[in-house]
């Protein structure tokens, strides 16, 4: 094991090995590594005596290198060959044990973290926190981790397998680039990247021609991303999984990544440039509300229509969502969740794999690109979030024996089930806790429109248990009003009234039932708008606040107020009230008068915890408090899957 | 007398089809209706003020009937009557003093019988006040102000007093409606500036960069900020539109023609913006004597959003407004259901609607509230035009400005003749 051991620590060849093949900019890394490498931690897991089994012999891996190089970097021509001799001259056997997935992990994870965090500290905050939302990174890193040992074994021992995994290997190398770390962090990783760049500099002397071109512009990565087109950029972006991570690092990477700030100056032009849509210009966009993207409005929908040929990368299906979302047509949590999981759906069905590229690698930079896509639409729920998280972790494990159309099935079999078991079993699961909570004679308070509470309502009155509902409702959204026509149309007796009017109906009312966009493990609700307020008014009269949730979309982030994280929705909606012409205050504003008045449509709230009496998910009612707890195990469940 | 009958009529219309908007709008014509009862009532001789008390008692009730919910047609006609009683009081303790005055000195100089007669009337005067109405400070100490009026009186009551007694009753009760008429003249007049004497206190209240909220509409609200504004104060206000109305969208756009920074939010959002908030200024529809208001609908719910956040919630309010009932049940006593036209349009949903069946109650009831009852300890401070005061001190500020005889104008038993 020590003589293992050391001969790991042979300290560049492995890294060149590893990180030649994604770019030559990361030729830095292998040094920062070096010492890494040597570090007890991790050369004394026993996960990397394991590797041992698995050698290949270094011309193949070599081939494969340059395979799997080509494929992930877009700049064409350059010459790699003159690398590979260096590469494979150093450790072969070294370079081999990329090839088996628990090594890989642990080693890999630490090169990764020292390199593509310090350029990606950097890096992260012009571009990506677009994605924030949907950062998957560290459900992915978990995934990897976990990969049971026998399929690596197994996999390692027939060379073709092992070989597709080896570009698969190089190719996700490129991901953790991306991965976001805490300051902290960056910080001890920008430090040992100097280290590194001193050590880099040496070590270019030593490697000759080949290894001493790329490593001696080691901050080339960024130039790198502005030659591909807009559109790649956005998906290289979106794809900051990291594939390999060592045990502590997954620990590490449990925190959520920072959120983009809009109101980073450094990083507003990149995003401008590279996105889809216009950005609506900054007037009188609200002070408090800066460090959010604006609201994109439907007017920019046959903008976007005209754009379609342009933006071929997406596939249709996709592409109608995005519309939709941007439309507004389609709302709710579950539904556009749904909706996003369905086209991701079709468009995997369609999917080929294109020649030299690997499936697990290629398919999930292109999911990456439809998320950023349907961002642009409109910004990611959390829910939604966790969704494209399962997924990317269910590409990331597909087994490398299928064949590209097994795992294809694979695939949207995955899908279907996370829809069914998920939202549609959950919902289920919720509808009957919640039935027996209502009792004859109970008068039902509902805000806004929530599906879950629709289908608790519904399948209590199908119970014939007698009760009144009363539909609250609040302007801009209206959504009140479609929820009240379904529930009339029924036969439920209801009332409707508006939020301001809450304290007047909270006398005779006996039960809160909400909905929730999103649940935090402080045990905050993040939900539509007034949610928060409901909640207060109820508790104020002592009526117990039920939430209704499917465990999916918790989410492990915490938030205290609305105003940190929050998406904006149209100014304009507030100062129109459909059906009354007689509110038109501010229609005929003189330009002074609006460089003064800012409008506001916020689009979610938080609800503190304490005024939440339990919250009915599909793993039963359980206490604001517990959330935490059901965001752990859940976790783990989904990753077991 | 046909004339005031007509009058009274009119604006009973008005208060019925709630024509009348605001009530600033319906205490001054209140006051003004008040005031031509009284010039048209015709004088006895004797017990001149209770038939006084009596005529605007009749009115009064008829008016508030007409909108119960309207408490400021209450408060004026209390306040009116308040007044009748006063002014009979200073009279009569003048008159009597007069008499006295004059048996022991004829003919002193004008300055000399200006000064003792004030004194010892407003020795009486206060004295029998004491019985009217409990004791306060501010009753002990504005007793100067009132009896200021009463040398005037007491003169030309001793003027005319050595003519003969027939002459100086008539001339007692041409004074009495007189000075009514002057005292209500001065309400309607408080009444109009109480805008004035609340916003000059802005600047105590409001101070550099802060952030204040505000929902719906008031014009006290509106003058208050302006104020500030005017002295310079730079400061940012969010206004909550006030669903259903929307009338915050009229206030928004008169802060912005008068160059404050303004945003417009919903409603629903006051809970998630409350958090970067300094204060909440609000108008009121009544003040309660338990400290309690009626506010425009949604207040109740900044209020507890207030609260959980600590932040100071502060309730503007026209002397005018001070009610000085208890009120019980007030969400929905004290409360007026608006059209549901507001809401949902006429036949959006009758389409789903079977009125045909005709059994049993519709399936759909909508709701939409006028007012909105904040519990005093939901605010923080009220600002009326006396000044600043706590929600317990409120039950003792209104027993300066009304009778305890008149809290229950329903009983005409009560009156005392």
């Amino acid at each position: 094991m020590d003589a293992r051991r050391m001969s790991r620590a042979v300290p560049r060849v492995r890294q060149v090995g590893f990180f030649t093949p994604n770019t030559p900019v990361q030729q830095p890394r292998p040094q920062s590594a070096a010492p890494s490498s040597e570090s007890p931690p991790l050369s004394d897991s026993p996960a990397s005596n394991s590797l041992s089994p698995v050698m290949i012999p270094p011309p193949r891996h070599l081939s494969d290198n340059l395979g799997g190089r080509t494929a992930a970097v877009p700049v064409p021509g350059r010459e790699n060959s003159g690398e590979l001799p260096t590469v494979g001259s150093y450790n072969p056997s070294e370079s081999v044990l990329w090839l088996d997935s628990p090594p890989r992990s642990r080693i890999g994870d630490e090169e990764l973290s020292e390199g593509a965090e310090s350029s990606l500290g950097w890096y992260r905050r012009s571009n990506s926190a677009k994605f924030a939302s949907s950062l998957p990174s560290g459900g992915f890193n978990l995934s990897t981790v976990k990969h049971p040992e026998s399929v690596a074994a197994v996999e390692a021992k027939n060379p073709l397998p092992g070989k597709s995994e080896a570009q698969k290997e190089q190719a996700s190398s490129s991901k953790p680039l991306k991965a976001k770390t805490t300051k902290a962090e960056r910080r001890a990783l920008q430090e040992s990247q100097r280290a590194a760049k001193a050590a880099s500099k040496a070590e270019a002397n030593k490697s000759g021609t080949a290894g001493g071109a790329p490593s001696s512009k080691p901050m080339k990565q960024p130039p790198l991303k502005k030659d591909g087109p807009p559109v790649a950029s956005s998906i290289a972006a979106s794809e900051r999984i990291g594939v390999d991570r060592s045990v502590e690092k997954e620990r590490k990477k449990d925190l959520p990544p920072p959120r983009k700030q809009f109101d980073d100056e450094s990083r507003g032009g990149r995003a401008k440039r590279r996105s889809v849509l216009n950005q609506p210009e900054a007037r009188n966009r609200v002070e408090l509300f800066r460090h959010l993207p604006p609201h994109k409005n439907g007017t920019q929908l046959p903008y976007l229509q005209s754009k379609f040929f342009e933006l071929h990368e997406k596939h249709p299906a996709v592409y109608k969502v995005g519309l939709q979302y941007l439309a507004g047509d389609l709302s709710g949590g579950n539904a556009r969740c749904i909706a996003m999981l369905q086209a991701f759906q079709e468009a995997i069905r369609d999917y080929s794999t294109p020649p030299e590229k690997t499936l697990t690698r290629d398919l999930t930079s292109k999911i990456g690109g439809f998320v950023s896509f349907l961002i642009e639409c409109r910004p990611l729920s959390m829910s939604m979030g966790n969704a494209i998280r399962f997924l990317k972790s269910r590409i990331a494990r597909l087994p490398l024996t299928l064949s590209e159309s097994e795992a294809k099935t694979t695939l949207c079999s995955d899908i279907d089930r996370f829809i069914n078991e998920k939202i549609v079993l959950a919902d289920k699961v919720i509808l009957r806790h919640a039935a027996t909570k209502i009792r004859d004679g109970d008068v039902l308070l509902t805000y806004g429109s929530s599906c879950v509470v629709e289908m608790i309502l519904l399948y209590a009155h199908e119970l014939g248990k007698q009760f009144r509902v009363v539909v609250v409702d609040s302007h801009p959204m209206l959504e009140g009003q479609k929820l009240l026509r379904r529930l009339v149309v029924k036969g439920l007796s209801c009332i409707y009234t508006q939020l301001n009017a809450i304290s007047y109906v909270m006398h005779e009312v006996t039960r809160v039932f909400l909905g929730a966009s999103s649940i935090f493990s402080n045990g905050t609700v993040y939900s539509m708008v007034g949610t928060a307020s409901v909640a207060m008014v109820a508790h104020a009269f002592r009526v117990p606040v039920l939430v209704c949730c499917e465990a999916y979309k918790f989410h492990e982030r915490v938030q205290l107020d609305s105003i940190c994280f929050n998406e904006l929705g149209d100014p304009d909606a507030i100062s129109k009230v459909p059906g009354r012409v007689d509110v038109n205050f501010l229609d005929n504003l003189t330009d002074k008068q609006k460089e003064n008045l800012e409008l506001l449509n916020l689009k979610y709230d938080a609800t503190p915890s304490d005024y939440i009496s339990v919250i009915v998910t599909d793993y039963g009612m359980i206490p604001p408090t517990s959330v935490p707890v059901i965001v752990r195990e859940y976790r783990k469940e989904y990753l077991l899957i | 007398m046909p004339d005031t009958q007509a009058l009274v009529n009119d604006f009973l219309n008005k208060l019925k089809k709630r024509k009348i908007e605001g009530s600033q709008a319906t205490a001054k014509q209140t006051a003004e209706l008040l005031r031509s009862v009284i010039s048209q009532t015709r004088m006895p001789y004797t017990n001149q003020a209770a038939a006084l008390i009596h005529s605007v008692k009749a009115v009064g009730e008829r008016l508030i009937a007409a909108n119960p919910v309207e408490l400021a047609v209450g408060n004026v006609v209390r306040r009116v009557l308040h007044i009748v009683r006063e002014e009979d009081l200073s009279l009569t303790t003048a008159a009597m003093a007069g008499l006295n005055l004059s048996a022991e000195s004829d003919d002193e100089d004008d300055t000399d019988r200006d000064n003792h007669p004030a004194l010892s009337a407003a020795a009486i005067a206060a004295a029998s006040r004491s019985t009217l109405r409990p004791p306060s400070l501010q009753t002990l100490l504005e007793d100067v102000p009132d009896s200021a009026a009463v040398p005037h009186t007491s003169s030309s009551g001793g003027d005319s007093e050595g003519k003969s007694k027939s002459a100086d009753k008539s001339s007692r009760s041409r004074k009495l409606k007189h000075d009514v008429i002057e005292a209500v003249n001065e309400l309607i007049q408080d009444i109009s500036t109480c805008h004035e004497l609340i916003a000059e206190q802005a600047v105590e209240h409001i101070h550099q960069n802060e952030v204040i909220l505000t929902l719906g509409s008031s014009r006290t609200v509106l003058e208050f900020l302006c104020a500030a504004k005017e002295k310079k104060r730079s400061f940012r206000v969010f206004v909550a539109e006030g669903a259903p109305r929307y009338q915050g969208h009229l206030l928004a756009k008169e802060l912005v023609t008068r160059g404050l920074q303004t945003t417009l939010i919903t409603d629903s959002a006051v809970f998630a913006m409350i958090s970067r908030v300094n204060m909440v200024i609000v108008g009121a529809h009544a003040v309660m004597a338990n400290g309690g208001v009626i506010a425009p609908v949604g207040l109740n719910m900044v209020a507890l959003a207030a609260q959980k956040h600590a932040v100071p919630f502060v309730v503007l309010a026209g002397s005018h407004k001070l009610c000085p009932l208890y009120p019980h049940h007030p969400e929905v006593l004290l409360n007026e259901l608006r059209s549901p036209s507001e809401l949902l349009d006429f036949g959006e949903f009758s389409d789903c609607l079977d009125f045909g069946s005709g059994i049993g109650a519709p399936l759909l009831h909508v709701v939409n509230p006028t007012f909105d009852y904040v519990p005093p300890k939901l605010v923080s401070l009220f600002i009326t035009d006396t000044g600043g005061h706590n929600p317990s001190y409120m039950y003792r500020l209104i027993a300066d400005y009304y009778s305890a005889d008149d809290l229950v104008l329903e009983r005409r038993t009560t009156s005392g003749n």
